[in-house]
């Protein structure tokens, strides 16, 4: 049999190579799953991975994938920044979609009027109703110590609810014919959040998700506030010790990804998705959960997490096209990668070692 | 070596990156009361856990009695005679005396008979107890009674103890002592663990002295003094510290009616304590453990803010600061816990240099951290105070207890306290290191600071303080002068046996 034997310090090495042993670990178990399901292993893998960046229609995959990834990246900086501190903010999904409502109700107010000021404005309307949003945990936790895991993903439905209830109310389109859903974003320049560089995906979101990395990488290891979010998350009594304040870290880290999060949702509504309608979202809110601890809650494994999640993404519906596999084997996958992930990150606090368990 | 009840010969136990027993020999004779001396680390426990059967000896052999003894299981120790009272109680708190006692029998008998053996037994060893009273209720003293009834009702041949008195006040380790010598003359062996050179001095016949896992010599601890018995045990000349008497300076500390509710609900609130501490002067808190004292730090750390008014430095109300503004005009704290409270375990020795270094070193400028600053503060804190480590960019787990104790204090040290409130700031450590700190925070006193210590140790607090006051169930005893207290006024401060007379022992 094999033990387990705790390293005195966290192996550097490791920590590095686990992502990648945790791909590796995800395209053998994807393999064999598609497998089972009738697909030729080598070609899913390959479409799912390869095609997408080197393959025969690369060139409007590769569009696709800076797309896919901003919103996850721009969430999942946020994410990650309250994930160190030990805050666990799971309705990046609920902050992202009233982050888009906000931002395209400010936008949909001015229709048709052309001013320069529109966009910028909807974007800072739409990190308000993100930070907003994000807050109703932040003060319940801090007032009544209730738990922001579970308020926070249940405002997720809440958060649902009003766009059901907005994409065929309040926001629809009155040109629409009565379909739901508002006014396309394509139609109105001024609101409209455009490509900048069509061919690479590039477009505001793109953009504000670099911005964030950098604002990520830069709070976390030269900032103070960012040490104290470490600290918290490694030693909350050595925290309050160094003289943190546990409730403000609450509310500036549930501000920061729930801004994040809602202008990821401005970005998207006004841009690939084009309007509020009842299914604009994708799911990226809770996507970004995977993405910030593929990433190791480090801003530029963030980063890179989030670009080959949206790999799997562009990849998976390209498999689910050319090659029939069914959108649920996708998402397995990706279930797949956070559960390789986690089981792997064993080997950076420990080594395996050969030999029977000690009697007591 | 005539008829030795228990005879370990070349024990010898390894585990990962240290050797914890390297072919250990001693033996332990019928009514033997057998000291292992050695600092934190040196094996003791390893050894003892391998007597009681909980952990296996890679190589090396047991006799008793002659026969050879390698038990499987604590449950084959108990069999063959072997009992342990351990350094950490495992009592239930909502049972009563008598059912925490049949829970740890092998065949417990109905309980109104138990409760009568109980009786007996701890009035035949001087340790009053009566087996009906919640054991929630008990003082540690009385918790720890539970235990050794526990194990004196198996009628054991050889009891093993693990530093039984750092729970007690004198008056109750007299009463144990009395106990143990009972039980001597009627042949029972103890083993008795200990770093706690008189109280060995005292009790024990035979003394096997350990360091890093290998025996370094056996005495007759009554024929040497405490002062060889440390050098054998630490391996090499002592420093002890000296210190030059200053007049006390003004006051700069006050408290006055402090009460704060404990945020554990097992801690022990704060009543109405009072205190003033001079710049240049050490006041020493003694108490036993669980009397309030991490209470105590925590409120005047800032951890636990309170009333503006109850706490002023220099005549300027605190009360109701963080620790980050207390420490801005000059109240810096050390709390005992090392790693998770004083310093971060997984973090490197310039991040926890920043810990608490970052207001008064000038770490951080307009909220952005210089490293490089608190890089050079770690290392000169690594320098200062002599910690052994590669560099400051190992992690803080990396250390051994003595070296990051010295991190610990040193970093407050350096920054120049008006006030430094420590906790417990040598427990753990090794005797020269402890030597250091101790040492440090009398140099600082003569600088003009105003030292509070809060500790355990009553030897280190003699050594130390110029004025003694005592938690006890979280009320703070009015101050001494140190000079001129004798321990039984000492114990009494710290409440005595709690309320309970001393049994005397026919012997």
């Amino acid at each position: 049999m094999f033990r387990l034997e705790k390293r005195p310090a966290p192996s550097r090495a490791w920590t590095a190579a686990t992502p990648v042993l945790a791909v590796l670990l995800t395209m053998l178990a994807g393999g064999a799953l598609f497998a089972f399901l009738g697909t030729d292993p080598v070609a899913a893998i390959r479409t799912i991975f390869w095609d997408p960046i080197f393959g025969e229609f690369a060139f409007y995959y590769r569009g696709q994938l800076l797309v896919k990834a901003a919103p996850l990246i721009l969430i999942a900086i946020g994410l990650s920044l309250g994930f160190r501190a030990g805050i666990w903010n799971i309705g990046a999904e609920g902050q992202y979609i009233i982050g888009a409502i906000s931002g395209a109700a400010l936008g949909l107010a001015f229709y048709p009027t052309e001013n320069r000021l529109i966009f910028p404005a909807m974007v800072i309307a739409g990190a308000f109703g993100g930070w907003a949003w994000a807050m109703i945990p932040a003060i319940l936790r801090t007032r009544f110590n209730t738990n922001e895991i579970l308020v926070s993903l249940m405002l997720v439905y809440v958060a649902e609810a009003i766009l059901a209830s907005v994409s065929s109310g309040l926001l629809r389109n009155p040109d629409g014919m009565g379909f739901p859903g508002s006014r396309n974003f394509s139609d109105y320049p001024a609101a409209h959040n455009d490509f900048l560089i069509e061919s690479a995906g590039v477009h505001w979101g793109v953009i504000a998700a670099l911005i964030a990395v950098v604002f990520g990488h830069v709070l976390l290891n030269r900032h103070l506030l960012g040490f104290h979010i470490r600290l918290t998350g490694q030693a909350p009594r050595a925290a309050r010790f160094a003289g943190v304040n546990p409730s403000l870290l609450v509310v500036v880290c549930l501000g920061i990804s729930g801004a994040l999060a809602g202008l990821a949702g401005l970005f998207e509504v006004s841009g690939p998705a084009g309007q509020i309608s009842i299914d604009f979202n994708s799911n990226y809110g809770f996507t970004a959960i995977i993405v910030a601890f593929l990433g190791r809650l480090n801003p530029i494994g963030v980063m890179l997490a989030g670009l080959l999640m949206a790999l799997t993404y562009v990849g998976g519906d390209a498999a689910a096209s050319t090659l029939g596999l069914p959108a649920a084997a996708i998402q397995l996958l990706q279930g797949m990668l956070l559960f390789f992930l986690l089981a792997v990150d064993v080997l950076s606090n420990y080594r395996i070692r050969p030999g029977k368990r000690e009697a007591a | 070596m005539r008829g030795a009840l228990l005879a370990v010969d070349g024990i010898t136990k390894a585990y990962p990156g240290v050797i914890a027993n390297d072919h250990v020999s001693f033996s332990v004779a019928p009514g033997e009361v057998h000291a292992l001396l050695g600092e934190n680390g040196a094996g003791k426990s390893t050894l003892v856990k391998m007597i009681y059967g909980l952990v296996r000896p890679d190589a090396g052999a047991m006799q008793w009695n002659g026969a050879p003894y390698a038990p499987a299981s604590p449950h084959v120790a108990r069999q063959t005679g072997v009992a342990m009272v351990f350094q950490h109680f495992s009592l239930f708190e909502a049972l009563n005396v008598a059912e925490n006692v049949a829970l740890g029998m092998e065949n417990p008998p109905a309980m109104r008979e138990l409760a009568g053996r109980i009786r007996t037994v701890s009035e035949r060893y001087g340790l009053p107890l009566d087996p009906n009273r919640l054991v929630g209720e008990l003082s540690a003293g009385e918790r720890q009674r539970v235990e050794i009834i526990r194990c004196l009702l198996q009628e054991p041949r050889l009891l093993i103890m693990d530093e039984p008195t750092s729970v007690l006040t004198p008056q109750e380790v007299e009463i144990l002592f009395e106990t143990l010598k009972k039980l001597s003359t009627e042949g029972t062996a103890i083993l008795y663990i200990s770093h706690k050179l008189e109280e060995i001095r005292t009790l024990c016949d035979e003394a096997t002295i350990l360091r890093q896992g290998k025996v370094v010599g056996t005495c007759e601890p009554a024929r040497k003094s405490a002062r060889d018995l440390a050098e054998m045990m630490v391996g090499q000349a002592l420093n002890i510290p000296t210190r030059q008497t200053g007049e006390p300076g003004e006051v700069v500390l006050e408290i006055t009616g402090l009460s704060l509710a404990s945020e554990n609900p097992f801690g022990t609130a704060l009543t109405d304590v009072n205190l003033t501490v001079r710049a240049g002067e050490v006041i020493g808190i003694g108490g036993v453990a669980g009397n309030g004292q991490d209470e105590l730090l925590g409120a005047l750390s800032g951890e636990l803010p309170g009333v503006p008014t109850a706490i002023r430095l220099k005549g300027q109300d605190i009360g109701h600061l963080g620790p980050g503004q207390r420490r801005a005009l000059g109240l810096l704290a050390a709390p005992e816990e090392r790693l998770g409270h004083a310093a971060a375990p997984d973090m490197s020795l310039t991040e926890n240099a920043a810990l608490t270094g970052t207001v008064r070193e000038r770490l951080a400028d307009r909220g952005f951290m210089n490293w490089r600053r608190a890089r050079s503060f770690a290392e000169a804190i690594i320098a200062d105070f002599d910690v052994r480590t590669p560099g400051p960019e190992n992690a803080a787990r990396a250390l051994s207890g003595g070296n990051l104790q010295k991190f610990v204090i040193g970093r407050e040290v350096l920054q120049r306290p008006e006030v430094l409130v420590v906790n417990q700031p040598t427990w753990g450590v090794d005797a020269s290191a402890a030597a250091d700190i101790r040492q440090a925070l009398l140099d600082l006193a003569h600088k003009g600071t105003a030292v509070v210590c809060i500790s355990q140790d009553l030897d280190e607090l003699m050594e130390i303080s110029d004025r003694f006051a005592a938690l006890n169930e979280g009320r703070l005893s009015a101050p001494r002068p140190t000079k001129g207290l004798s321990v039984e006024e000492i114990g009494l401060m710290m409440g005595g046996a709690h309320g309970l007379e001393a049994a005397h022992v026919p012997a």
